[in-house]
């Protein structure tokens, strides 16, 4: 066995990174092509707040952040009634509120260093707790997504027709909002909380480069989602660089990888069409 | 006869300006009815009234003997937008996919589409002619085709009413011909009802049986056959103005 799996810390990291590498994506999906980019954001700051007030308050970060991000979601949608007309207000004023409280709680603790690790990511860090914590979460997100897997597809291409269709929108909407929050708790151990919008949009617009359907941009999504975690998690442990860059790097990677496959594949189609012409 | 459509009485403003006062309409099954009237004479307006997106201050409004406002049978009604409003073409999706997606009611979560939804699917994108598209992108399609996409999209739950808002906005005139000769089809051999908003009042009064024409807050409903356009004009616009003819 290679020497990085023998280490009882890289088997967690492997573990928790394979669940986030799974639902960042699938979450992501929705979030792209909705055009929620922000969102993401907003909730993380957001959670940033909670793991700091956890940390004042001694309570499981991944809890308090959990907590704080979940009110953030339906605080979103309640802003979101009251600007009709400038329904991304509702997110931009979160935001700033998350950023605020982070800021406050953070000055008022005593040792802010732990808290790198969640803005950050940290392999070393990972303990028992934190995996069934992210794997409890990681399934209930995962059937989440599967059970409203049509729902959401239908909302997302075309909401008025969905409305039409019977999908309960404004239930629909709600719970996927839940759902980012859930998914920025679990992920911010691994991936830090300043990257972890940055894995539910880099691997989708590598997905988005080669498939030629929905469910093929999900499964792509999630399959780049995977590599870049599994490989982030490598060059993390040999070069000793921080999970979260080297994660999102590697997704980098992969897009510009995609990106370049898509136009050497146009170019040799052209010519193949000019030569044959 | 069968009221499939029923508006009594109703008065709609946005804010202090009213646009709809005390309008009526009433269409049947089997009918082919043109909804229009010059910019901001509330065609839209209607439509959303319909579909239960706006609510009237005054009167009311059926579908299907259901009211509006507590309807839930949206699945017996097809509704084909805007083609200009339209989606992101980008958007990820096949054919098949959309047309799937309008199957909702009928599709348990956590299931597959069974054999039979896989061969309705086929069997409206076969009346819109685009079942050799059936794999293809929706982004990589004509604005026609894409129109019949969506067309096959409302008939995949076997609607009795189809609510149409200028779907052929953006398409072009070749496409604009095929459209027709579908909703004929539909109109004539499957038997659905058909409301249709559009701009193109001579070529509406060609294919439809019915017109209703908005203006000035009020609705006027003719046969298509003794519609006069000067009239309308008259109508819509109020008396002193005349038609300028110009010759090619």
């Amino acid at each position: 066995m290679p020497e990085i799996f023998t280490y009882g810390f890289m088997q967690r990291a492997f573990i928790a990174g394979a669940i986030i590498g799974v639902i960042c994506p699938a979450i992501g999906v929705f979030i792209v092509l909705r055009r929620l980019s922000m969102i993401g954001d907003t909730l993380s700051h957001v959670a940033l707040a909670g793991v700091a007030a956890g940390m004042l308050g001694s309570i499981y970060p991944i809890y308090s952040a959990l907590a704080f991000s979940i009110a953030a979601a339906l605080g979103i949608e309640k802003l979101r009634q009251e600007f009709k007309d400038y329904a991304e207000l509702s997110i931009a004023i979160m935001l700033s509120a998350g950023i605020g409280l982070a800021t406050i709680f953070i000055s008022m603790g005593k040792s802010n260093s732990s808290i790198f690790s969640y803005l950050f990511g940290s392999i070393t860090l990972v303990n028992l707790q934190d995996i069934r914590t992210v794997a409890i979460l990681g399934l209930i997100i995962m059937v989440s997504l599967i059970f409203l897997y049509r729902s959401l597809f239908y909302i997302t291409f075309d909401e008025e027709a969905a409305r039409l269709a019977g999908v309960p929108i404004k239930r629909v909407s709600l719970y996927f909002n839940i759902l980012v929050a859930m998914t920025i708790a679990v992920s911010m151990r691994i991936v830090g909380i300043l990257l972890v919008s940055s894995m539910m949009v880099v691997p989708v617009a590598a997905g988005m480069q080669v498939a030629k359907s929905f469910k093929q941009t999900m499964i792509y999504s999630v399959l780049f989602g995977l590599v870049a975690v599994l490989m982030g998690l490598f060059i993390s442990f040999y070069w000793d660089l921080a999970p979260g860059g080297t994660i999102v790097l590697s997704g980098i990677f992969i897009l510009i990888s995609t990106l370049l496959f898509k136009n050497i594949k146009l170019k040799v189609t052209a010519n193949h069409i000019k030569a044959t012409a | 006869m069968e009221k499939v459509i029923e508006i009594k009485n109703v008065t709609f403003s946005y804010d202090t300006k009213m646009v709809l006062k005390e309008v009526s309409l009433e269409v049947f099954k089997g009918d082919f009815i043109g909804i229009v009237g010059p910019n901001g004479s509330a065609k839209t307006t209607l439509i959303k009234l319909l579909l239960g997106i706006l609510e009237p201050q005054q009167g009311s409004i059926q579908l299907l003997g259901q009211a509006v406002k507590s309807f839930d049978q949206w699945h017996r009604i097809g509704y084909i937008a805007q083609k200009a409003r339209d989606i992101n073409a980008g958007f990820p999706a096949t054919v098949e996919e959309i047309v799937a997606a309008n199957l909702y009611m009928q599709t348990k979560p956590f299931k597959f589409l069974n054999k039979e939804q896989r061969e309705k699917i086929d069997e409206v994108l076969s009346i819109v002619d685009m079942v050799d598209y059936k794999k293809r992108l929706i982004g990589s399609l004509s604005g026609g085709q894409q129109q019949r996409v969506f067309i096959a999209r409302a008939l995949v739950n076997n609607p009795e009413l189809i609510i149409m808002d200028e779907p052929l906005v953006g398409v072009d005139v070749a496409s604009q011909e095929k459209f027709y000769g579908l909703m004929a089809l539909l109109n004539k051999s499957l038997g659905i009802t058909l409301a249709m908003v559009s701009h193109d009042i001579g070529v509406i009064t060609d294919k439809t049986n019915k017109v209703a024409c908005l203006g000035n807050q009020s609705l006027f409903l003719h046969d298509s056959k003794s519609f006069n356009q000067t009239d309308y004009i008259k109508q819509v616009y109020g008396e002193g103005i005349s038609l300028l003819h110009h010759q090619h």
